[in-house]
């Protein structure tokens, strides 16, 4: 590790040197660059926003959609026709694995086509 | 402890030049204050309303596509500063909302197994001591980078054009890292899987497969630093797939997982998700066209925009104004990029700038002389190849590939 960190601090005495490599193609790098990684730690917000209504779409909606993503990424979306809505709601279903109920799905895709559906 | 000292300087320092780059000097109010903006995307229909968020770690202002897991776009305004895209606005996409929130490069690894002589496991530094370092110039591009501009509309990432990014990025060669492990005779194709997860176990992990020949082509990298700095961690850190010319769903962030394949990758994120019709490049159908062939979505065709006039600027008439912006070339350079004020009838070349290699945006620059009124300016991308960007907009479900002129109105005053 020290060897290591010394390479770098080598490297580091040459700034000029990353700066010259203009790369027209895949450029090898004589040595270690004088990049230092260390852990990352994060924190991501997070999305307090909700289905609007208290529909018994919006209570599924809310229930089931937001598992997995924000309510945002459906309320950024144009209208889009109801048998669109359909097919997003069964591709959650079957293809991504949210585990909404059969009967539910309808009522997910009806709520959806009520709030964002192409008319 | 004297290292850790001036790292910790160091990395103080870059976080004050970033900070004072984007011009927020206080940070603290300058947040709350952008917490409240919002932009207007103009897509078609809507909705089109959209904040700008300074909430993500390691990121600047960003557009909010979608809060959990993140889509973040990059602001207009930033490809006008330079041909390499600023690490902290360069966008970002996230699949699956499990994302790890520490990394440790010490400690993850990337595991190269299958259809290989000897299974091995690399740090980013092992990598860095083990093989040669390279670098390279690229643009990285969604996939789906301007979806919202599709007619009909389609559902997914509603993105302007600023899904996407270049970067000079410092790594090791694939080549070398599956040499190392040995490729066995018969293996067909390498896939990458990262260390996100689906918040519902059985939901299919993001797994995606290049053939062998192209993951051992001696360009695809493994990439720990990108424009002179680590990889925010939302960008994959400690380190990611780099397939130059290629869609960036191809460019698994915190690579984790190279499996040698014997045979095709079938998983669901190779089809039919990320699939295209089978008409390279155009990427093109019918809305309701039925028995359409669609194919994994593979090399990146070429784009050019303006990027110091938005739509609808007021410029002078009878004079000579400047218009500059960027292109590339998708797969390949860009060999010119011209402009035309008549519809398309006739094109005029434009003064390309530094080449930074032929993976690289391309800026562009030329004066125009506009009679007064409403004019409407196009420029349009020449590959090397002589592949020339389209003047109709493609068109299929999954919102992928967009590459139609751009076309900007000018009012000359």
């Amino acid at each position: 590790m020290t060897q290591f960190r010394n390479r770098k601090m080598q490297h580091h005495r040459l700034p000029g040197m990353a700066l010259c490599v203009v790369a027209l193609t895949l450029i090898p790098m004589g040595s270690a660059s004088a990049l230092t990684l260390k852990t990352q730690t994060i924190e991501l917000p997070t999305s307090t926003r909700v289905f609007p209504g208290d529909s018994a779409g919006a209570k599924a909606a809310n229930t089931y959609c937001l598992m997995c993503h924000s309510a945002g990424m459906v309320m950024n979306q144009p209208d889009l026709p109801k048998a669109t809505w359909l097919v997003e709601v069964n591709k959650m279903k079957n293809a991504f694995k949210a585990p909404i109920p059969d009967d539910q799905v309808s009522v997910i895709a009806d709520y959806l086509d009520s709030i964002k559906g192409k008319k | 402890m004297t290292i850790q000292q001036t790292n910790d300087e160091r990395r103080t320092r870059r976080q004050f030049l970033q900070t004072a780059a984007t011009g927020l000097g206080l940070l603290a109010l300058s947040r709350q204050a952008l917490a409240a903006q919002t932009i207007e995307l103009p897509l078609p229909g809507g909705t089109d309303s959209r904040r700008l968020t300074t909430a993500f770690p390691g990121k600047g202002q960003m557009i909010l596509q979608r809060t959990r897991p993140p889509l973040l776009e990059t602001p207009w305004s930033v490809y006008d500063k330079g041909v390499f895209t600023p690490v902290d606005e360069f966008y970002v996409r996230w699949h699956w909302a499990d994302i790890p929130t520490t990394m440790n490069p010490h400690t993850h690894k990337v595991r190269i197994s299958g259809h290989v002589d000897k299974t091995l496991e690399f740090t980013v530094f092992d990598l860095m001591k083990n093989f040669k370092h390279v670098e390279l110039a690229a643009v990285n591009q969604c996939s789906g980078n301007s979806r919202g501009y599709f007619q009909p509309r389609v559902p997914g990432g509603e993105w302007s054009n600023g899904a996407m990014g270049n970067a000079r990025w410092v790594g090791v060669r694939l080549k070398d890292v599956l040499d190392a492990a040995g490729v066995k005779p018969g293996a067909v194709q390498v896939q990458f899987e990262g260390s996100e997860r689906p918040v519902v176990p059985t939901a299919p992990n993001l797994k995606k497969s290049l053939s062998v020949d192209h993951a051992r082509d001696g360009e695809v990298m493994i990439a720990w630093e990108m424009n002179g700095q680590a990889l925010p961690l939302l960008n994959g850190f400690p380190f990611r797939l780099v397939v130059p010319g290629w869609y960036a769903t191809y460019w698994t962030k915190m690579l984790q997982h190279i499996r040698v394949l014997d045979h095709e990758d079938t998983n669901f994120w190779m089809h039919p998700a990320y699939t295209i019709p089978d008409n390279w490049p155009q990427a093109n159908m019918t809305p309701g066209e039925k028995d359409v062939k669609f194919v994994p979505i593979n090399r990146m065709v070429p784009r050019s925009f303006v990027t110091n006039l938005a739509n609808g600027a007021k410029v002078g008439a009878e004079r000579p104004e400047l218009v500059r912006g960027i292109a590339f070339g998708g797969d390949t350079g860009v060999k010119s990029v011209d402009i035309s004020l008549d519809g398309g009838k006739t094109w005029t070349p434009t003064q390309l700038g530094r080449d930074y290699g032929k993976y690289s945006f391309r800026q562009w620059s030329t004066h125009v002389k506009l009679p007064k009124g409403e004019q409407t300016l196009l420029v349009r991308c020449t590959n090397s190849d002589g592949l020339q960007q389209p003047m109709t907009p493609n068109w299929n479900p999954g919102g992928f590939m967009r590459n139609v002129v751009e076309s900007t109105q000018l009012i000359a005053v």
